[in-house]
């Protein structure tokens, strides 16, 4: 059996993890202190992976950084950095798609926290930044956790935008769920058995983990 | 001097109300803010800590002005040194005792001594969680006090107390205030509650 699928996956799951968590704490944060109407605009469009069919999220992720136009030229001339078809592209598409996953959680976790933990933080001459540094994360442990383990079990699940802006490649963008598909389609369905239980096995353990760390109350896993 | 005119609209659940002060402060004095539930007495504290922002007026703390509506000077809460006793005490759970007063000061010596002052030296490595309901207001004084402030805003800071502790503590905290020219603002539901203590009243209808 090739394990090459598995380690890809679970390679892009774990930076995609990493990479969210330094992206989405600060977001999850920006997003917490105060309302306006672009901050409702912006929370929309990063939540829209929750319900937009990942094939379109995926199609237009190939049309943007598509090397013939666009993003994609500039990158291409520019930098030699091609997104599409490539192992960098699955990162950059895995952090759009999960990102309502990091964000979420940790938006709403910080919003159920007491003003007045805030409050008292800014009386003792504290920054904003050190309030949320010192204060406000570690008051949000267990929902940062559940985010985290959230990320990498949606990215392990993804399939649509992993097809479209990666495709079929061995050992560089065919990740275990493409594994799975393309098994079946040769009609090899041992292979796809042992690709989907293994899936199936690393999931459900992390699932299982989240549970047991949040004392065995089954969280909602946006929040 | 504390120089406070404010008009700040108050959204209680029997429709608007409009809380108003005028009034000046001495430096170093305790004063008593007394009133029933719902007039403000809380929000009038957070007002003058930076925490909430007045509609109207000015406030002038020692020729400094912290806030003024028409002149649009509003000095963020960071700047303001104000010490607060949150009525539901606002302590940091994932900080023990002493990680509270530590995050507010460097003080090694100050910190020891508050320790002291709130008879939490046996207890500065728990938690919030792990101490009593009264243990609890008592850090949060000291958390307040940690930053010697100039002004220090206290919301019902004894209600948790038993007559010994508070009786005590508080003998304790006016010779500090003394020794600090801290001047002190203290919300109280009882009429006689501090008596002895305080200088002043101001009552909020």
């Amino acid at each position: 059996m090739d394990v090459s699928p598995i380690w890809l996956t679970l390679k892009l799951a774990g930076i995609t993890t990493l990479l969210l968590l330094v992206i989405g704490l600060p977001f999850a944060w920006w997003l917490f202190r105060g309302r306006s109407f672009f901050k409702i605009v912006v929370e929309a469009i990063i939540t829209m992976p929750l319900v937009l069919p990942p094939s379109v999220l995926g199609f237009y992720l190939l049309l943007a950084f598509s090397p013939q136009h666009g993003i994609g030229k500039w990158l291409q001339q520019e930098f030699d950095i091609q997104f599409v078809f490539s192992f960098p592209g699955l990162v950059l598409a895995s952090v759009i798609y999960s990102m309502p996953f990091m964000v979420g959680p940790v938006k709403s976790a910080l919003q159920q926290l007491p003003s007045a933990l805030a409050e008292a933080s800014y009386t003792l001459g504290k920054t904003e930044w050190q309030t949320f540094r010192y204060v406000l994360l570690p008051n949000i442990k267990p929902s940062l956790l559940t985010a985290a383990v959230l990320t990498f079990a949606h990215t392990l699940g993804e399939f649509g935008v992993v097809l479209m802006i990666g495709g079929n490649i061995p050992g560089v963008t065919r990740v275990a769920s493409i594994a799975v598909y393309d098994s079946v389609e040769r009609q090899d369905y041992d292979m796809a058995n042992n690709y989907s239980l293994i899936l199936f096995a690393i999931t459900f353990v992390l699932v299982i983990a989240v549970f047991v760390f949040n004392k065995y109350q089954a969280k909602s896993p946006l929040g | 001097m504390i120089t406070i005119a404010i008009e700040k609209k108050l959204n209680a659940y029997h429709g608007q109300q409009l809380l108003q002060v005028n009034r000046q402060f001495e430096s170093g004095s305790i004063t008593k803010i007394y009133g029933p539930s719902g007039v403000g007495k809380t929000t009038f504290l957070k007002v003058v800590a930076g925490l909430l922002m007045p509609e109207k007026g000015s406030i002038v703390v020692d020729s400094v002005t912290w806030f003024n509506a028409d002149a649009k000077i509003n000095l963020p809460a960071q700047k303001r040194n104000t010490g607060f006793v949150f009525q539901q005490y606002a302590l940091f759970p994932n900080m023990t005792v002493r990680q509270h007063l530590e995050y507010a000061t460097d003080d090694e010596l100050w910190i020891k001594r508050l320790l002291l002052l709130g008879k939490l030296d046996a207890l500065e490595q728990c938690k919030p969680e792990y101490l009593s309901g009264g243990q609890q207001q008592r850090l949060a004084i000291l958390r307040a006090l940690a930053t010697k402030p100039k002004l220090l805003l206290m919301d019902e800071p004894f209600s948790a107390l038993d007559y010994k502790m508070k009786t005590e503590l508080i003998a304790e905290l006016q010779a500090l205030f003394k020794e600090l020219d801290t001047t002190t603002f203290i919300v109280s539901h009882y009429p006689h509650e501090l008596d002895g203590l305080t200088d002043e009243v101001l009552s909020f209808e």
